[in-house]
């Protein structure tokens, strides 16, 4: 497991130096089409209704499960494809991952995410796509999601990490 | 023929899709999936001057592409339900829609941007792109979004959601 998140020190550094910086705005016009493809999928999945989200919760259909089982699988895959034939961005830049920490946030964190998750039927994804979508009440899941980022904002150096 | 397209997608045409954002992301841009980042930057831009040290010492410039992707979520969610679908979506269900149904959204809206952020990731960044890319606490942090949300779910669901749910 570690050798395949640690990479190389060098690439690791020049992935740093660019990753330091902002896009180009061709850069984020292919940010944005990527995000739009997302969204799409999300939606027509139907990831995004709150009722697939409590039957997966409930077992009560493998689709939510099959769709993430999948795009890890596939993700996974690309990963090792990226890493194996050194597949750089389409700008010349190397490819590394940032591994994200373990601390007691990702137990206490972890719940409370899975808390809200099964509460409202959206994770921060599907919220973005249920407003585009129109569903207005989803202002509400946005606004509760700010108000606990800012929440976690103020309080993260008195937490345990 | 395209027929197809404006029904629900199948789980295993999403789950692909889904999973070919990460290296596409990467290919485009060299940025990690992740979108919950995206809540960061924008308390980080609506407090420029903080001196909390969450958004003290973040990279506004380095994340400003978080934004432009949720942006794109938002098209993508409109264009998917008002011109690749047959019939517009039912997001919410008729028991949520109503006064209590909406401050649930926005108590459980509050346990999703407080707990992302302090688990580290959401979905995104934690289930799909950490995992792939093997990496541990990340998969530590999926098992404990299902714990959470199999615990009010099961334990309190009737409660919260009513029986009808």
């Amino acid at each position: 497991m570690s050798t395949l998140t640690s990479s190389p020190s060098a690439q690791s550094t020049a992935a740093a130096a660019i990753q330091t910086r902002g896009l180009s705005w061709s850069g984020y016009l292919r940010v944005l089409a990527v995000g739009t493809l997302f969204g799409i999928v999300l939606t027509k999945s139907e990831v995004v209704r709150w009722q697939r989200v409590h039957d997966m919760f409930l077992f009560r259909e493998p689709h939510m499960y099959l769709i993430i089982g999948t795009g890890v699988v596939v993700a996974m895959i690309s990963m090792l494809l990226i890493k194996r034939y050194q597949i750089r961005t389409i700008d010349g830049q190397p490819i590394a991952y940032e591994p994200k920490p373990f601390h007691r946030g990702v137990v206490l964190g972890g719940m409370m995410f899975g808390a809200g998750w099964s509460i409202t039927g959206a994770c921060p994804g599907p919220i973005f796509a249920q407003l585009g979508a129109g569903q207005w009440m989803a202002v509400l899941t946005f606004m509760g999601a700010l108000i606990g980022m800012f929440t976690y904002a103020a309080w993260k150096d008195k937490l345990p990490h | 023929m395209l027929d197809w397209i404006y029904q629900p997608w199948p789980w295993w045409f999403s789950g692909i899709l889904v999973g070919l954002t990460v290296p596409l992301l990467y290919w485009v841009s060299g940025k990690g999936f992740g979108i919950s980042t995206g809540l960061q930057q924008i308390g980080a831009m609506c407090l420029p001057n903080s001196t909390w040290s969450y958004f003290k010492k973040f990279n506004r410039r380095e994340s400003a592409w978080t934004l432009v992707f949720i942006l794109g979520i938002v098209l993508g969610g409109y264009l998917a339900n008002f011109w690749l679908s047959s019939a517009p979506l039912e997001f919410l269900p008729e028991h949520q829609k109503n006064w209590m149904g909406g401050i649930r959204l926005l108590i459980g809206g509050f346990l999703v941007g407080f707990g992302a952020r302090y688990a580290g990731g959401c979905t995104s960044g934690h289930s799909i792109t950490g995992i792939a890319n093997l990496n541990w606490p990340s998969l530590v942090a999926t098992i404990f979004f299902f714990v959470g949300g199999l615990a009010v779910t099961w334990g309190l669901g009737s409660w919260i959601f009513g029986p009808q749910a």
